[in-house]
């Protein structure tokens, strides 16, 4: 049974995180149209409120009141529960993320993080996997063989991407001995140091993740499962309203919970260069309690993650608006005869440098 | 079959490894992007910003009047003839007496209409006009409307405005100051 404060904190900053993620994936939406309209030379949305800052609300307005249309012969229930499970499984694995460094009040201190598991980064795994049931259930409960290919095409995918993004995984965890994904930021921290980061150790495995994050979250160039020219909408093509709406919702809180993993495991998370310099120097030269000292650093770190997120959030984009669309062949031939023989071959390498005792 | 000599004997060459790789390609494809990121946007903000019109713009038609403000239009047909398009009607009358000041001929236009929907906006009917009376103007463009009919302007749109000084409102004629609000407001 957890003490009441310390369930009281954790909640707490669970609905934050929970708040948060619905924030960035609704103004996800905006950046979206932004990033694709100066990356083609236009404005993009500026006339719902100053910068058109208000779309999100009234494309929510749009998708709430349009109507609910459920094509005939489909699975009534399973074609509601599609898209609810592709949200919930979304906002499950943010919880285990460690949004910052630990905060202390008196004598009570606590870790801005969901919830401290010892299996953080499998649990992120687990509840990602179970996303692509999302799609499945969605596009089989359609009865549309558009749907239908559409989710065959995501849940190959996402199975032949997971294995070379589960091995790219296994590099860091030989190098960390944690699953945890508190203990593998703190261990990216060390004083005056900031190249303990884990892109420089496996900037290999970073790019082998990254390719694969981006075919795990179905965007381009892997977002085969929703290919207008060929499956008109993919597995949402039956789909309307609100629950068109949680899709492409889970679709960007995926892409926001991929780059926070991402920024967790490569990117030293909440560490920042010289955080232990501008902590002593506030406890040294402005005469601050080391608490209050930490507070803060704990809070540029929080800004700082979210800054890393922000910035691979803008390079999902980024990328969509740049690159075409893989064909399925190639999308295939690239998962299986590229990345997992070199997921592999960087399992061989870091092995072969910790033995060697270069890196630990 | 070679039709040409110009045919190019094309060599499908292996990939290199970093064609293969893709990455540089790749890096290549964001550079360009990112370029176009900080450049100047096309975008023209319609109405608040307005793109200036040119100066050789042709527009909305109307029909002149001369120094006196009589119609100059004597229905000659000339314009009806001249378009392209198809797009003018009239229907030509003879002045009654005590008219001499509405019309400067002794033939006018009884109805005039023009097809907005039909008219391609080349100034033919300009051109052809031997009175100067039908004019193109720099600055306007036939605004949008519900109904076709909508878009078959008569005389009633067409006309140019009495000159202000000759015009009144419920019979009072305009004082100077208004006069010269009005012109400054058609110029």
């Amino acid at each position: 049974m957890l003490e009441l404060p310390a369930l009281g904190w954790q909640s707490i900053v669970i609905f934050v995180v929970f708040a948060l993620s619905l924030l960035i994936a609704t103004y996800c939406t905006y950046a979206e149209r932004v990033i694709a309209a100066f990356l083609q030379d236009r404005v993009g949305p500026d006339r719902a409120g100053p910068y058109g800052l208000l779309q999100p609300l009234a494309d929510a307005v749009k998708m709430f009141t349009k109507e609910e249309f459920f094509p005939g012969g489909a699975n009534k229930a399973l074609f509601i529960f599609g898209p609810c499970l592709a949200m919930i499984t979304a906002l499950m694995s943010s919880a285990v993320i460690p949004f910052g460094n630990n905060m202390s009040f008196g004598n009570n201190a606590f870790f801005l993080q969901g919830i401290e598991v010892n299996i953080g980064m499998l649990w992120v795994f687990g509840v990602v996997s179970l996303g692509v049931y999302g799609v499945m259930i969605g596009g089989w409960a359609s009865n549309n063989k558009f749907s239908l290919l559409g989710a065959i095409r995501a849940a190959s995918q996402n199975i032949s991407y997971e294995l070379a993004m589960g091995m790219a995984l296994i590099a860091v965890l030989m190098m960390s001995g944690t699953l945890s994904l508190r203990e593998i930021t703190l261990q990216q921290s060390a004083p005056g140091e900031w190249a303990m980061w884990n892109i420089v150790r496996q900037p290999l495995g970073f790019i082998i993740f990254l390719v694969c994050a981006f075919a795990e979250t179905n965007r381009t160039p892997f977002d085969l499962p929703e290919c207008e020219t060929e499956l008109v909408g993919g597995y949402h093509t039956e789909y309307s309203s609100m629950k068109l709406g949680l899709y492409l919702f889970a679709e960007y809180i995926n892409i926001f919970v991929a780059s926070a993993v991402m920024s967790v495991l490569y990117f030293g998370g909440f560490n920042f260069p010289f955080q232990y310099e501008l902590r002593d120097w506030f406890v040294n030269s402005q005469s601050w309690e080391l608490a209050s000292a930490q507070n803060l650093i704990t809070l540029l770190g929080t800004v700082g993650l979210f800054l890393k997120i922000f910035a691979f959030i803008f390079f999902f984009m980024w990328i969509r608006w740049t690159l075409p669309r893989f064909r399925y062949d190639q999308l295939m031939r690239l998962g299986w005869t590229i990345l997992i023989p070199l997921a592999v071959f960087n399992i061989l390498l870091t092995g072969g440098l910790i033995l060697a005792g270069v890196i630990q | 079959m070679q039709l040409t000599n110009r045919a190019k004997k094309l060599e499908k060459k292996p990939m290199t490894l970093a064609e293969r790789a893709y990455l540089p390609a790749i890096f290549q494809g964001l550079s360009i992007t990112m370029r176009h990121f900080f450049m100047k946007k096309a975008t023209v903000r319609y109405p608040e910003e307005v793109r200036p019109f040119a100066p050789i713009f042709r527009g909305l038609h109307v029909l002149k009047r001369d120094e006196q403000g009589r119609e100059r239009c004597t229905a000659c047909g000339l314009c009806a003839v001249a378009c392209p398009a198809e797009a003018i009607t009239m229907v030509a009358g003879e002045r009654k007496k005590g008219e001499e000041g509405l019309y400067r001929e002794e033939k006018y236009a009884i109805s005039y209409e023009i097809n907005m929907l039909r008219c391609i906006f080349c100034g033919l009917c300009e051109e052809a006009c031997p009175k100067a009376a039908v004019y193109l103007q720099p600055d306007k463009i036939a605004p949008p409307r519900y109904e076709r009919d909508e878009f078959i302007y008569g005389k009633d749109r067409l006309v140019e405005p009495v000159s202000p000084d000759a015009r009144s409102v419920r019979g009072i004629q305009l004082t100077a100051d208004q006069a010269d609000t009005l012109r400054a407001r058609l110029a």
